[in-house]
């Protein structure tokens, strides 16, 4: 019988810093055993557990597409034990991963639409999952425009970097990259994600957003996704919670009767407007 | 389904019998207070009190447990999850019987299987002790047990005069009973015990519709009654600690100079750090929400998600809560709530 507990052990490849005051790594794994690689398979928005054994274990969104999934990014904010840990790790290091976790984004639901990717900060990660998968040649086919809105504090936190120059090269996607506050070098785009948002013109009939991002963020961009006139069914969420097993059992990251490990991490807003408010 | 019979001044000889091939755990009386534990010889368990302090859950579910191991300079994390000698829990009430029943939807199901759990549950059988002795916190009939319910038990003893009748109920409690000596019970056995039934039920308040509390509790999630009803409430947690089926957990790592560990540790909705996220955001922030929870989690969700009932009416919770909350007096303040 398999244990859900066991985690395989991952080589790092690389670690490296996203952020200019270092808080924030992605590190790239790749399987120490191959038999492990073949049996792993994910979809973006899915997320794993990474474990040091003898200081901890936490959950993270898989930040890589699924296209190479034998090396896999984790984007790690530096905030607690386990964290430091991780961003201490050297490539070479050992580190244990369990998953993939959790329910991804609705690849079926997406199909032949236009695809509205909103993130902020940190929440960015499996958006860039979905987006890096989007651009798949044979998956770009897919859908129709995909715009990409993704804001940052400042230009220091922005994440990911070299996909964001080489996505704004691309004519197939649309990206709207915005700061709320401005340094001397900057010289792209200042404002809100919300602000952003709510000056595109898209199609409400053919459009799917994917929102993931700070409690004020989501707070704002919600009505303005509204006032573009998705409906709560074309906006899905994908949500945090304090989490311990990934599978449905440790009984703390409950909203209502769903769990944010099994039943989520990505909630349609109709899904999310039918549970209680505890999130 | 057949009848056997043992006399009082026998079981301590049979269970003897048992603890050549099984782990026993039964109750027993250490320092005043009734709980389970592993015995070494059958005169340890004692079969004359109402129920223990504290469920057997830990039978299956530890409140301290390894998941995991390695020495110092290993790579390899030791598994500890090896099959136990069989274990007989013996002297249970049905209501906590029937607990495990509920356990094994969350913790034995199909699609994540706890190794750990299932291990332990495939080596154990249940041989209950039919309730004889009601409190008045007793809430059974309510959560769909009664005090002679043969849910989730292998077997069953019933105390009648100056014996026990002892109820075979599964082929595991067949493998148990038989061969021992005891004798066939007398002719209409059964019967006299459905008589017993309905004469302790009725000592029981009468049962509460849940599904019709379900919905009202459902419509009344923001309700400011909430507040009023839990405001005593010191989230301490021992009703959840106390309760045979509380089975939220923490998984929590260790390094001792030499070995590192993962263990899983029983946790509590009702303690802050439950659900406190690394940002310092917290969903359930106060008493408030958090009692909230153990109420909808128990009469709400987990008939949503195991098609349970999340409570089985042993009553501790109201038994020994330091603030006298009563479950019964909260739920009962829902029924008929159309929200507001």
């Amino acid at each position: 019988m398999t244990n859900p507990y066991m985690p395989v052990p991952m080589r790092v490849e690389k670690s490296a810093v996203e952020t200019a005051d270092g808080s924030i790594r992605t590190l790239t794994l790749s399987f120490a055993r191959g038999e492990d690689g073949k049996a792993f398979s994910f979809l973006p928005g899915q997320f794993a557990e990474l474990s040091l054994l003898g200081t901890g274990e936490a959950p993270f969104g898989i930040a890589s597409s699924p296209e190479d999934s034998n090396l896999l990014d984790f984007t790690v904010s530096r905030v607690g034990l386990v964290t430091t840990e991780l961003h201490n790790l050297k490539p070479g290091d050992t580190v244990g991963m369990r998953g993939s976790f959790g329910n991804g984004y609705p690849l079926e639901h997406l199909r032949e639409k236009s695809i509205l990717i909103v993130g902020g900060g940190f929440g960015f990660s499996t958006l860039r999952s979905f987006t890096g998968y989007a651009l798949n040649p044979d998956i770009r086919r897919l859908y129709k425009d995909i715009t990409v809105v993704y804001g940052a504090r400042n230009p220091g936190l922005l994440l990911y970097r070299a996909d964001l120059l080489e996505w704004e090269k691309r004519t197939d996607l649309r990206l709207e990259v915005t700061v709320d506050e401005a340094d001397g070098e900057w010289t792209g785009r200042t404002g809100v994600v919300p602000a952003v948002v709510a000056g595109l013109d898209i199609d409400p009939r053919t459009t799917i957003a994917l929102v993931c991002g700070p409690p004020g963020m989501i707070r704002f961009t919600l009505p303005a996704l509204s006032e573009l006139g998705l409906s709560p069914a074309r906006v899905y969420l994908s949500l945090e919670m304090k989490m311990k097993c990934g599978i449905g059992k440790c009984g703390r990251c409950n909203i209502g009767g769903a769990y944010v490990c099994t039943d989520g991490p990505v909630f349609s807003l109709a899904e999310l407007n039918k549970l209680p408010q505890e999130y | 389904m057949y009848y056997k019979t043992i006399k009082k001044n026998e079981v301590g000889r049979f269970l003897d019998g048992l603890l050549a091939e099984y782990t026993v755990v039964a109750p027993v009386r250490k320092n005043g207070v009734v709980g389970f534990d592993a015995i070494q010889s059958g005169e340890e368990a004692i079969l004359d009190f109402s129920n223990t302090t504290a469920s057997p859950k830990g039978v299956l579910m530890p409140q301290l447990e390894t998941l995991l191991s390695a020495r110092a300079g290993e790579e390899e994390a030791v598994e500890h999850t090896g099959m136990r000698k069989p274990v007989v829990l013996f002297g249970a009430r049905p209501c906590d019987a029937r607990a495990f029943m509920f356990l094994d939807r969350v913790f034995n199901d199909g699609i994540a299987r706890d190794v750990y759990y299932g291990n332990r549950r495939d080596a154990l059988l249940i041989v209950s002790l039919g309730c004889t002795r009601t409190r008045d916190t007793c809430f059974c009939t309510t959560t769909g047990g009664g005090p002679l319910s043969t849910q989730g038990s292998d077997a069953m003893l019933v105390e009648q005069g100056d014996g026990y009748t002892v109820h075979v109920i599964t082929a595991g409690g067949a493998e148990l009973m038989n061969s021992r000596g005891l004798s066939d019970a007398h002719e209409g056995v059964g019967e006299e015990i459905r008589k017993l039934a309905l004469q302790i039920t009725a000592e029981i308040d009468p049962p509460v519709d849940l599904s019709e509390l379900k919905t009202s509790l459902d419509n009344s999630f923001d309700t400011a009654a909430w507040q009023t009803l839990t405001e005593k409430c010191l989230s301490c947690g021992v009703c959840t600690y106390l309760c045979p089926t509380c089975h939220c957990f923490d998984i929590a790592d260790e390094d001792n100079i030499g070995v590192k560990v993962r263990n899983r540790i029983w946790d509590s909705c009702q303690f802050p750090g439950f659900t406190m996220q690394a940002s310092g955001f917290n969903p359930r922030p106060t008493y408030r929400e958090r009692h909230r929870q153990r109420i909808m989690h128990k009469f709400s969700y987990c008939d949503d998600n195991h098609h349970m009932t999340g409570c089985v009416g042993c009553g501790r919770c109201v038994l020994e809560c330091p603030v006298n909350l009563d479950i019964r007096r909260v739920l009962g303040s829902f029924r008929g709530r159309n929200g507001g």
